[in-house]
């Protein structure tokens, strides 16, 4: 039998991994988009101590390394009592980290905005949350979009290291693989395909979606 | 005259002086007596500061139902200053602006900043034409115009959108519904610009410098539509460098040195014998 008959053979934990990692990405990278914008949002109109708490928390989430956060989620909490699984604890360190990201490539992108949209806004009679959903947040995304795709990216590697604590995805499908069989070439080169179609997948979509935006010159919201 | 009487009177009952106590206060919560009900725009005493520098002081200006109020005045003048707080866009220090009868900016029996959704209320009211245009760049031309009529008067948007294509056929861009800013001309954002404030049917119409960030030759094209409006009967002040314009539409002309009101007079006076020498050399009357 050949190594990659292996593979084939063992196929089911790939493809459950595939599943795991997939499922990770596409819910974590949503809530994290989401908590970006509502984290962008306190920061747009909180008061001047909520904005400093939440870039606080901002830096303090961004200068954390991705694994000490899931491992505190996961084996840390548990001593407070609160318990979780695997996938869980993963979904939420990777939401949480991704968000704070998230919210840092908006406000930069806040910050370049022409600043006379929103006093047009004001002057019109926007309230302050109509200017925000109406006005800020088309234009904050339609020019992060090429920095979305390259964060999104990030967080499907980032679910990699969820495999430490357990979570059944692509790399601890590969992992389990090749210590079984002592084929690990084959089945890391496995799962670096696997995560290659995602990420092709993620770079069409945003190249697609900024193709549109340029053919009209920033377009719709 | 009618509290002179209420003080003056015998005092009864406990019972009528409570009654007659509202009658009293009147007046000073609401200065209401002392305006005209033509005029739309009342600066009194105004005076604004940037980092302890005045830029404004002690402003007195009243704007009349149809009025075309040209500010005139040299760069750092405060003249921008002066049409921004008009609508809250720069807080003054001190002085109060009304639009009709109700206090901008702050309430005037708590003394106290507006929240911001009662001023949004009275911006509403306010339409504003800047120099930089400030289109929403994600949003069509019609959309520009149609976006405060559904998100602030909440109209559905059939009727939004017949508003919006009224007024940009008033300005002349009906040619261009779904463009985007970015494919306009300067002269043409800036035709969009107005058709969006005249959508929301505003009582005064504030311009900023609207055609000093255009080429000469589209300069011209904006004041024709501001000339078109004026004949309509809008109300409008416009801060300008446009000399023709402030000649030949305004109604009146204000001129500003430092932060102070120097003159205010029709133009026909302003252009030809104004009473302040500053004026005069700005106009470069006096030759040499």
């Amino acid at each position: 039998m050949t190594e990659w008959e292996i593979i084939w053979q063992q196929r089911e934990i790939f493809i459950s991994g595939f599943g795991n990692t997939f499922a990770l990405f596409f819910a974590g990278s949503i809530a994290s988009f989401i908590l970006g914008v509502t984290l962008l949002y306190t920061l747009e109109n909180g008061s001047k101590g909520v904005k400093g708490s939440v870039i606080l928390v901002i830096n303090m989430m961004r200068t954390l390394p991705f694994l000490i956060l899931a491992y505190l989620l996961y084996y840390g909490l548990p001593q407070a009592g609160i318990r979780m699984d695997a996938f869980t604890a993963g979904l939420i360190s990777l939401s949480l980290y991704h968000g704070t990201y998230f919210c840092e490539i908006f406000r930069g992108i806040r910050k370049g905005l022409d600043s006379g949209q929103m006093e047009a806004a004001q002057a019109c009679g926007f309230s302050r949350f109509k200017t925000f959903t109406r006005i800020i947040i088309p234009n904050v995304l339609l020019r992060s979009l090429p920095l979305i795709a390259n964060q999104l990216i990030i967080c499907l590697k980032d679910t990699a290291f969820l495999c430490i604590i357990t979570v059944g995805e692509i790399t601890a499908a590969a992992n389990s693989i090749q210590s079984t069989y002592f084929i690990p070439l084959n089945a890391f080169i496995v799962a670096i395909a696997l995560y290659w179609i995602i990420s092709i997948a993620i770079e069409q979509v945003s190249k697609i979606t900024l193709n549109k935006v340029q053919d009209r010159g920033l377009s719709h919201a | 005259m009618l509290n002179e009487k209420i003080h003056t009177g015998p005092v009864e009952t406990p019972k009528t002086v409570q009654e007659t106590a509202p009658v009293v206060e009147l007046p000073v919560q609401y200065p209401k007596s002392e305006s005209n009900a033509q005029d739309i725009v009342k600066v009194v005493n105004l005076s604004k500061q940037f980092d302890g520098i005045e830029v404004l002081r002690d402003i007195n200006l009243t704007i009349k139902k149809g009025d075309v109020v040209s500010i005139l005045g040299s760069s750092g003048s405060g003249k921008s200053t002066l049409l921004r707080c008009m609508n809250w866009l720069e807080q003054p220090e001190r002085g109060s602006i009304h639009l009709g009868d109700e206090r901008i900016g702050i309430n005037p029996a708590t003394r106290k900043p507006l929240k911001y959704k009662e001023l949004a209320k009275i911006r509403e009211r306010i339409g504003m034409v800047f120099q930089s245009f400030n289109l929403w760049p994600h949003l069509t031309v019609l959309r520009n115009v149609m976006e405060a009529l559904l998100h602030v008067k909440k109209m559905p948007k059939v009727e939004a959108e017949k508003i919006a294509r009224a007024q940009l056929e008033k300005v002349g861009m009906s040619h261009k519904l779904d463009s985007y800013p970015s494919m306009l001309s300067g002269g043409q954002k800036q035709r969009v610009a107005i058709a969006r404030a005249l959508a929301m049917e505003p009582e005064v119409l504030l311009f900023d410098e609207p055609t000093s960030a255009l080429d000469p030759e589209l300069v011209d094209e904006v004041l024709t539509v501001m000339q078109s409006l004026s004949k309509e009967g809008y109300t409008m002040v416009v801060v300008t460098h446009e000399m023709e314009f402030a000649r030949n539409v305004s109604s009146q002309v204000v001129f500003l040195e430092k932060g102070i009101l120097i003159e205010k007079c029709p133009p026909e006076k302003f252009f030809t014998h104004p009473d302040s020498p500053r004026v005069r050399q700005f106009l470069k009357l006096d030759g040499a």
